[in-house]
């Protein structure tokens, strides 16, 4: 009798299976409304280019099988609207629903992007008024909102630089780098066909000004900057880093991923930075979907405003706006159309809902992260020991002492409710630990993070193993990446 | 500030804990010089009603209750309101990208189940987690075909989006690749003579699109032969993903470029979509983008992590195989929603009335005098016409009774003057399509009368 | 584990097998697959290339780190241990014998005089980190 009951003490929602599994040949969960023209035979139209068999092994579900399935998974994740993410350079913070909203909106989310622009100057006007907003925040003359993602700016941004720098009779060759970048700065100045030079930084974890007056030369194109650093510290002499450049005739790139430190209170235009991207998921709000979208609008000084991607958004003699493709230096398109309009919509939404605010977001990123240091700085080894910003790096050097790595903290921090740190970035931190709350942390929130990291670097003293063993309380433990790895299973396969 | 969850008492209690005297300290690392003085110059601040309200004034300035036959790469099919159920679920819209794997397995099985989709749609072995949009995976297949051929020319069909067309300029350009383009033939589809002038033993890709972007389907089997024979890859380009449900998948090519947006994502004035560069399992290691795999935990259960990391800019660094970070995962997630939905039936029949309302407008329209059909090849939902007259001046006047025309063909094509792209889907109504046809009819009239 | 008496070592934690026939295998030493964690995978070169002593001759790849193998010294790659791409674990567990990369003809036996013995890279290894 016993041996019957079994089946249902699975409970389904913590053992979903994939969707593909449900699947049975008939069921439907979206009807289409009636055909209303004759409709043809595909096999006439089509010939040879005829699926015959439709789309084998694709699931056939009804609605609610659709809807329980992804809301199962769904609360398999942790989220922003759950916890804090206090994820270093990434600025997890609050994604504001109005911003959902307006993205939706009929005339906003149902516009073609090559429609005649006679019926496009809502988008048009958005577009424009939101440059507008990110020249007056980043300090600069002009914007492209073109590039997709970061990394996408960044290439923009370099690609910018080339042209320039072509136009002025030598391309250059080189890239310099510092060695606490984001690897998507190396990556992409691959892509733009430079070499890299790694820069080092000095025992204050800042650009080594002697070492880059020593290699910045003619044949340097740009150095690519954070700043704040990927420590989360302003780099003091960031002007006298942009002379050094500049009397070589080398441009400053500087990557905006910790703009949160700075909106608002400094613009990156005022201290010789002369082409950026900016994050419009991280500093601007929009949601980060699991991965995605995102949008890395690239702000610029004047020199760079003729090579800029197209089309260029202008405005015509009667006042009218329009998507101008006319542009002889352009460097060309890097992505088909505008740009993601349904995230910049968001972006100009959150700072409309600020206006000239924006300061006071900054003031509490910058005050929530230091609140934490403070209150962590007596257990957890601090490397670089100067004013944070909007984000501060420990490291695990203590911990190490008993076998417990960054990585062990940080999934010994999921047991306590939140999502763990970066762990392992920058590279010039052996064992990092990077924190960033954002302003939309409370106090509360603060207190109680920090009341888990302390726990945690008490376990890490007195019970070592649980911390190894972390998590202990997800619905899966630790996965085996090795295997993951080895022999990878991308894809289901049905069985025969 | 609603966005904020700090009072004033509790900002000052924090600032004493840090032994600040106000939030001016806070910002003493930043020369003084370059601290501002003064608050920003920006719009606002806005309630909730005003923002929502700012943004339905913009949207009145727009196209809300015209008729349209645009497609071009964006394309207008129905979505259920399911799908905006669930990826506006906070779990889904406010997670992170999954690294940390205990606690992300609902965006990892998602991903899974996208990246199996997509192999299904496409027949290919493997598929990855998306790239920003079709045009970027277009340029990202050819810088993949680059390193696995270890060659640097690529072909590329004139046939093909010129937007996508563009992309890869800008990518090959800057990574010393040539590209020469390929002219199309008389029947809309890529020259097979011009192609054969042009293979050579360098070559690393071929790239096509198909549906291309006169709507029409290309002759994939023999433009593999071809690419095939001097030991090039062919890439296949498919900008409207929906033509999947009734033609046969690129299974020749090596790797395919979708663009994904056709599936439940809104046309939102050209973004964000959701790119997919789907290969052979060979070729995986040299495939940019995220990877979701299958694995277990330490107790056997199934669990779902990112995998082949090794590839991404995180670890690789200069050597990586793209620079790509951030990706279309929320897109990606409800594609997979949306097709799931419409199930293999459903895709067919969305597929089928495309065709069938296609093939209707395409008879409409060839009954009004001087209209014209000018390639001969096989289509799904879009088709080019030549006109007598410039396009745009006959689109000025559709506009007026409220019908966005189609797309000129003439300003990415001088070749092809008074030539238009037409677009029908699911969405377009037959009184649309009737009222298109008679509006063209009376546009194009004045023209005959004279003659 | 110990160190292979007959195996000469660069600083780059690879060892190349000296056998007096001027042909020898290849590999990466415990040291190295210790930092390294579990291989994943391997990526061997083309049979017939040529190396200049230091250049990238393989990768080996764990979950979150990229290694690369150098040349240890300038040679030609005569055969590539294939049976690495299947079961590239072979490197943890067998990084002098089973996980041969490849089978190298020396091009030049003046180059070795710069690599170290088995006792001075045993003194090295304490100091030196990935």
């Amino acid at each position: 009798m016993k041996d019957k009951i079994t089946e249902a003490s699975r409970h389904t929602s913590q053992n979903e299976g994939l969707i593909f599994e449900k699947s049975s040949p008939g069921k439907r969960g979206f009807d289409l409304p009636r055909l209303d023209v004759p409709v043809v035979d595909p096999a006439q139209v089509l010939g040879d280019n005829y699926r015959r068999e439709g789309v084998v092994g694709f699931p056939e579900v009804s609605e609610i099988e659709v809807l329980r399935h992804f809301t199962r998974l769904s609360r398999w994740n942790y989220a922003i609207d759950l916890g804090m993410y206090p994820l270093g350079s990434c600025t997890m913070k609050y994604n504001p629903r109005v911003n959902e909203t307006i993205a939706r909106l009929e005339g906003i989310a149902t516009e073609h992007p090559l429609q005649p622009q006679e019926v496009s100057q809502g988008c048009l006007k958005i577009l424009h008024l939101l440059e507008q907003c990110l020249a007056a925040i980043t300090g600069m003359d002009a914007l492209t909102l073109q590039p997709a993602a970061g990394a996408q700016g960044e290439l923009t941004g370099l690609l910018l630089i080339r042209s320039y720098l072509a136009s002025q009779g030598n391309p250059r060759k080189t890239v310099l780098i510092p060695d606490s970048a984001h690897g998507t700065n190396p990556a992409t100045a691959v892509i733009a066909g430079y070499r890299i030079q790694n820069i080092p930084s000095d025992s204050r974890g800042q650009i080594d000004v002697a070492k880059l007056t020593e290699v910045v030369t003619e044949d340097v194109a740009a150095l690519m900057i954070t700043n704040p650093s990927t420590l989360g510290i302003f780099e003091e002499r960031i002007s006298e880093v942009a002379d050094i450049l500049h009397r070589k005739g080398a441009l400053l790139y500087m990557d905006g991923a910790n703009m949160n430190a700075l909106a608002g209170v400094a613009r990156p235009g005022d201290f010789g930075v002369d082409v950026m991207h900016l994050n419009l998921h991280k500093t601007f709000s929009t949601p980060h979907g699991g991965g995605g979208p995102g949008a890395g609008p690239v702000a610029m000084k004047r020199i760079l405003e003729p090579f800029r991607p197209i089309p260029v958004l202008i405005e015509k003699h009667n006042g009218s706006l329009a998507l101008e493709e006319n542009r002889p230096l352009s460097i060309g398109r890097v992505k088909a159309f505008a740009g993601n309009f349904g995230v910049l919509v968001r972006a100009l939404a959150y700072i409309l809902a600020y206006g000239p605010g924006i300061r006071q977001a900054t003031e509490d990123a910058v005050l929530n992260a230091n609140y934490i240091r403070k209150h962590l700085e007596d257990v957890f080894d601090l490397p670089y020991n100067l004013p944070s910003m909007h984000e501060v790096v420990f490291s695990d050097h203590r911990q190490k002492a008993n076998g417990i790595s960054t990585l062990d903290i940080a999934k010994r921090l999921i047991d306590y409710g939140f999502h763990p740190y970066t762990t392992a970035f920058p590279l010039i931190v052996h064992g990092a630990m990077m924190i960033e709350p954002t302003e939309s942390e409370s106090k509360e929130e603060c207190d109680l993070f920090i009341e888990a990291m302390r726990a945690i670097a008490e376990e890490a003293a007195l019970d070592p193993e649980l911390v190894k063993q972390a998590p202990h309380t997800t619905r899966v433990g630790r996965l085996d990446e090795v295997t993951a790895a080895r022999k990878p299973i991308l894809r289901w396969v049905g069985k025969g | 500030m609603r966005y904020l969850p700090k009072s004033p008492i509790e900002r000052s209690q924090m600032l004493s804990a840090i032994a600040a005297r106000s939030m001016e300290d806070l910002f003493s690392s930043i020369p003084e010089r370059f601290r501002l003085r003064q608050l920003l110059d920006l719009p606002g601040p806005c309630a909730e009603s005003e923002i929502i309200q700012y943004f339905k004034e913009r949207a009145r300035e727009n196209s809300v209750g015209y008729a349209r036959f645009l497609g071009a790469g964006v394309y207008d099919h129905l979505r259920s309101v399911v799908t905006d159920t669930i990826i506006q679920r906070g779990e889904f819209l406010t997670s992170y990208t999954p690294y940390q794997a205990e606690i992300s397995q609902g965006t990892l099985q998602a991903i899974f189940e996208f990246q199996t989709l997509m192999c299904q749609l496409t027949g290919q072995e493997v598929a990855n987690a998306s790239m920003w949009d079709g045009s970027t995976a277009t340029a990202e297949a050819v810088l993949m075909a680059e390193r696995i051929t270890q060659r640097r020319r690529a072909l590329v069909a004139r046939s093909l989006h010129p937007h996508y067309r563009d992309v890869l300029n800008t990518y090959a350009r800057s990574s010393g690749l040539d590209v020469v383009e390929i002219p199309f033939d008389t029947d809309g589809a890529v020259s097979q003579q011009a192609l054969q002038a042009e293979l050579g033993e360098d070559l690393a890709a071929l790239v096509v699109g198909s549906p291309n972007f006169f709507g029409v389907l290309e002759q994939l089997p023999v433009l593999a032969q071809a690419a095939h024979s001097v030991g090039a890859l062919l890439i296949v380009a498919i900008a409207e993903g929906v033509s999947l449900g009734l033609v046969r998948p690129p299974l020749e090519a090596d790797i395919v470029a979708l663009e994904g947006q056709s599936f439940g994502l809104a046309p939102s004035y050209g973004g964000p979509f959701v790119g997919v560069i789907a290969t052979r399992e060979k070729y995986v290691r040299q495939m940019p983008g995220r990877l979701a795999g299958e694995t277990t935990d330490s107790r056997g259960r199934r669990g779902f992590v990112l995998t082949l990391v090794a590839r991404e800019q995180h670890i690789r660094r200069e050597k990586a195989t793209s620079n790509i970070c951030t990706n279309q995962a929320l897109c990606a997630l409800a594609a997979a929603v949306h097709l799931t939905l419409l199930g293999k039936d459903g895709l067919g029949e969305m597929a089928l009335q495309n065709l069938s309302k296609a093939q209707f407008a395409l008879g409409e329209l060839l009954k009004i005098p001087g209209v014209a059909r000018p390639f001969g090849a096989p289509f799904f939902n879009e088709f080019t016409l030549v006109f007598p007259r410039p396009v745009e001046t006959i689109n000025r006047e559709l506009l007026t009774k409220k019908i966005i025309g189609p797309l000129a063909l003439e300003p990415a094509y001088p070749e092809l003057p008074n030539h238009a792209l037409v677009c029908v889907t699911e969405t377009t109504t037959r009184e649309e399509i009737e009222r298109f046809a008679d509006a063209l009819d009376a546009a194009l009239a004045p023209l005959e009368v004279r003659a | 584990m110990g160190y292979p008496g007959n195996y000469r070592y660069t600083r780059q934690h690879e060892w190349i097998e000296i056998n007096g026939t001027g042909v020898g295998s290849v590999g990466i030493t415990d040291f190295a697959q210790k930092q390294l964690g579990d291989v994943v995978f391997v990526g061997l070169p083309k049979v017939g290339t040529t190396f200049k002593g230091g250049e990238e001759l393989a990768t080996v790849e764990s979950t979150k780190a990229v290694f690369e193998v150098f040349a240890p010294l300038s040679c030609e790659v005569l055969d590539v241990n294939r049976s690495l791409e299947s079961a590239p674990e072979k490197v943890n567990a067998d990084p002098y014998g089973a996980a041969w990369f490849a089978k190298v003809r020396i091009l030049d036996p003046a180059e070795l005089e710069s690599l170290m013995d088995a006792s001075a890279y045993e003194a090295f290894c304490p100091e030196s980190k990935i």
